[in-house]
């Protein structure tokens, strides 16, 4: 009843064109930013945005990232913690021996690097496909693993092995308090998931999901499969090394290879897989699902007033967490986004039953 | 749906403060614990929780809290994960009528995470003979306390046990078997630099967390046969490298663990191997010390305790008891200083400072034989390095050496240096310490 596009014409290619074509899409969307841009910021207290929010909106970035491979161009990768940490110490790297370089273009730089690395480890991509691709990609998550544990280089000959990241100083604005953070981070999601967006709906795009669907016919038509592959890693790693640098720098501050270790990447592989493949909506889904539905289940015993003993919560923790995934996997295997785009055609036809 | 979902997170998250608020109405001290009862370390992480639980329920029932003031505790699970564990801190830092009093990660990782965090939050942060190993230097590392010992210490004292038993250390081969993360690499400058100093080959071999495959570590020591052997493992990395010595058949003697890893869930998996396997000792083991009574008293017999009567008095048991002594030590010491009820963390801090555990008043808490006298300094947050050698006879630890202190004059030079440059690089002014 109220949402429908009956009346809405579009007149010109531009507007045939935008990304949220429905009026209602438009006015969600502009007021989900702007709860996000001013709404959290004002009413958020430091524990939600520094546990809960900040790290919810890097790992959404680099869940779009992994969407972008995995999702549009149908290419499995397990190395996405592998490229969030070359992103995370090369900034590092860059910071440390290049002071002189602004920190935002350490940042973008770093992105580079990982998209260099991620052009590299994406060349099995033309010989091998689908899981056996999986395993070629778990080397690169065991190289950066042993690389940025054993060439001390990386970490600076740091006896620990754990590095701290330099002062957040952009231009002159000192990125310290928690709310600051939170720009930052959404800055960066909001410009990146812009960007995918678009790049999905462009002919690049097109042709990642021409490979995925089947990569003969795409060759047939005249899709360079070279050229789509190592695009579709080249981007997907810049965003997951961008994602690495946030994670590094805004969330943890200090941190060991542990952090970008396989776990990151199955985690970041089942945020798509649960949020749904090939949605940029999807990837903010799985996030939020991953992230903050452990966090919730450990404390909704005691917010209902029940008290149970920490092992019980967190044996608890980990059983409805499992049978989540599990459940939602059977109710829709497309995800989460799938099931909102379901709940968006069901509202179109509201009142009538079709 | 992304809306739908925000909102909802946020009557949770409203619905948590409302429950935050309404308990800490009542003038309670509030004493966070970060704990691991789940995931791969949970055989160590349990009995030390247990340990702490138990010693803040024994001085609530016997004391009624500390100075009269009770204390209301709070568990968090982090599954020794360094996400979960800033989640928990931030969770918990601000509840209770006055905050957090301190935080103890029982975490290399989560330490490190939450150095910088401590000190914009002024919360102390103890880290009880773990940690990283500069921040003993408190000119610079102000809230970070790494009482009774880092891990420069532990390796120095190891270094002078084996020194004397072998009658010099000119020629022999001493090989490290450490966990992957920064825990296990803090000793290596030491025991590089010792190298030199004391004339023994050194090699350093990492195993991969969790540890449980550790195959061609031990297939090295088998080739290259090294006097000593220095284990530097958590968890189920310990019992693992002992079960793979038997394999190689590198005799037990020789191995000697940190105090992490020297505790009844390191050996006792490996059943009757682990016999002759030694290990550092913060403190000894055994239920049969004054506090111990009044923890069975106060607590089992009330059938609150923590965990299984017969576990009281394990190693990890025992001092996850002097860990929360030592915080509610800092607590009294800060009532007192300040004329406080509750203190903040602000308050608590200097209670560390100037924390001094005489002989006298450890025997007064019932922990008399368990740890020698502690002084904390503003230079000094490490208050006593000291430790004794013990060895598994298959059912108990015995001791085989007596308190061995680390030669600070060595360490401290180098812990100096450590964090100058740490202050250099964070830009941090340290204080200066009359």
């Amino acid at each position: 009843m109220i949402y429908r596009e009956t009346g809405q014409f579009r007149t010109s290619y531009a507007e045939d064109q935008a990304i949220f074509r429905l009026r209602e899409d438009r006015i969600g969307i502009a007021a989900i930013l702007a709860i996000a841009w001013v709404g959290v910021p004002l009413l958020a207290d430091e524990y939600l945005l520094r546990a809960i929010l900040i790290p919810f909106l890097i790992l959404s970035l680099a869940a779009i990232g992994l969407n972008l491979l995995l999702g549009y161009c149908g290419q499995i990768s397990l190395g996405t913690g592998a490229f969030m940490a070359v992103g995370a110490y090369s900034a590092y790297n860059l910071a440390l021996r290049l002071p002189e370089l602004p920190l935002l273009l350490d940042f973008f730089l770093a992105g580079l690097i990982a998209a260099g690395v991620g052009i590299v480890f994406g060349l099995p991509s033309f010989r091998i496909k689908g899981l056996y691709l999986a395993v070629a990609t778990l080397a690169l998550q065991f190289f950066a693993d042993w690389a940025f544990l054993r060439v001390r280089w990386f970490t600076n000959y740091t006896p620990s092995g754990s590095v701290t990241a330099p002062v957040l100083d952009f231009f002159g604005w000192v990125v310290d308090t928690e709310r600051e953070k939170y720009w930052l981070c959404l800055a960066f999601v909001c410009a990146i998931a812009l960007l995918a967006k678009n790049l999905v709906r462009s002919r690049l795009g097109r042709s990642w999901m021409a490979i995925r669907d089947m990569d003969i016919a795409a060759e047939i038509i005249g899709i360079r499969p070279m050229h789509a592959k190592l695009s579709a890693f080249a981007v997907s790693s810049f965003v997951a090394g961008l994602a690495g640098v946030l994670w590094a720098f805004v969330h943890l501050g200090s941190w060991e290879p542990l952090a970008f270790s396989i776990d990151m990447s199955f985690r970041l592989l089942f945020m798509v897989i649960i949020g749904g493949m090939g949605s940029i909506l999807g990837s903010f889904l799985g996030a939020a699902f991953i992230t903050i539905l452990p966090i919730f289940l450990n404390q909704a015993p005691a917010m209902i007033g029940i008290r149970l003993s920490t092992a019980m919560v967190s044996h608890l923790e980990f059983m409805i967490f499992g049978t989540l995934i599990v459940l939602f996997l059977i109710w829709e295997p497309h995800g989460l986004a799938r099931l909102w785009q379901i709940g968006k055609e069901k509202m179109r036809l509201w009142p009538f039953p079709y | 749906m992304r809306l739908r979902f925000l909102t909802a997170m946020y009557a949770g998250a409203a619905a948590l403060a409302v429950l935050a608020g309404s308990a800490s109405a009542a003038e309670t001290i509030y004493y966070p614990s970060l704990v691991y009862r789940s995931g791969p370390y949970a055989p160590n992480g349990i009995p030390f929780a247990n340990g702490v639980a138990d010693y803040v329920a024994m001085i609530n029932a016997r004391d009624g809290g500390v100075g009269g003031v009770k204390i209301e505790f709070e568990e968090c699970e982090t599954g020794y994960a360094t996400d979960r564990g800033v989640e928990c801190y931030e969770r918990l830092k601000g509840k209770g009528a006055k905050g957090a009093i301190a935080f103890s990660p029982l975490s290399t990782g989560i330490t490190f995470a939450l150095t910088e965090k401590v000190a914009v939050d002024k919360i102390p942060l103890q880290t009880m003979g773990y940690g990283r190993s500069e921040s003993a230097d408190g000119r610079v590392f102000t809230w970070n306390f790494p009482l009774l010992g880092t891990y420069w210490s532990a390796a120095d004292i190891l270094i002078q046990h084996v020194n004397k038993i072998a009658g010099g250390l000119q020629g022999k081969k001493i090989t490290l078997v450490y966990h992957d993360s920064p825990y296990g690499k803090e000793p290596i400058p030491v025991l590089q630099e010792h190298a030199q100093r004391y004339g023994y080959t050194f090699e350093a071999i990492p195993v991969t967390h969790p540890g449980v495959e550790q195959k061609a570590a031990w297939l090295k020591i088998r080739q290259t046969r090294p006097d000593f052997v220095f284990l530097w493992g958590w968890g189920v990395m310990n019992s693992t490298a002992i079960k793979e010595a038997v394999a190689v058949g590198y005799p037990r003697e020789r191995m000697y663990g940190v105090w992490w890893a020297a505790a009844e869930p390191d050996v006792r998996p490996a059943g009757d191997d682990a016999k002759g396997y030694q290990g550092l000792a913060l403190h000894p083991a055994g239920a049969d010390y004054p506090v111990h009574k009044d923890i069975l008293k106060y607590v089992y017999d009330a059938g609150k305790g923590a965990g299984k009567r017969e576990e009281v008095g394990e190693v990890l048991y025992n001092r996850g008891m002097i860990d929360a002594m030592l915080k509610l030590e800092a607590v009294r010491n800060a009532q007192k200083i300040f004329n406080v009820k509750v203190p903040t963390g602000e308050q608590v801090r200097e209670g560390y400072e100037r924390l001094e555990l005489t002989a006298q008043r450890i025997k007064e808490l019932g922990f008399e034989g368990l740890i020698t006298p502690i002084k904390v300094s503003c230079r000094d947050h490490e208050g006593s390095r000291k430790a004794r050698i013990h060895q598994w006879d298959g059912k108990k630890w015995v001791f085989v050496s007596d308190w061995i202190e680390a030669n600070n004059e060595y360490l401290r030079p180098k812990v100096e240096a450590a964090a100058m440059a740490y202050a250099k690089e964070k830009g941090i002014t340290p204080r200066t310490c009359n």
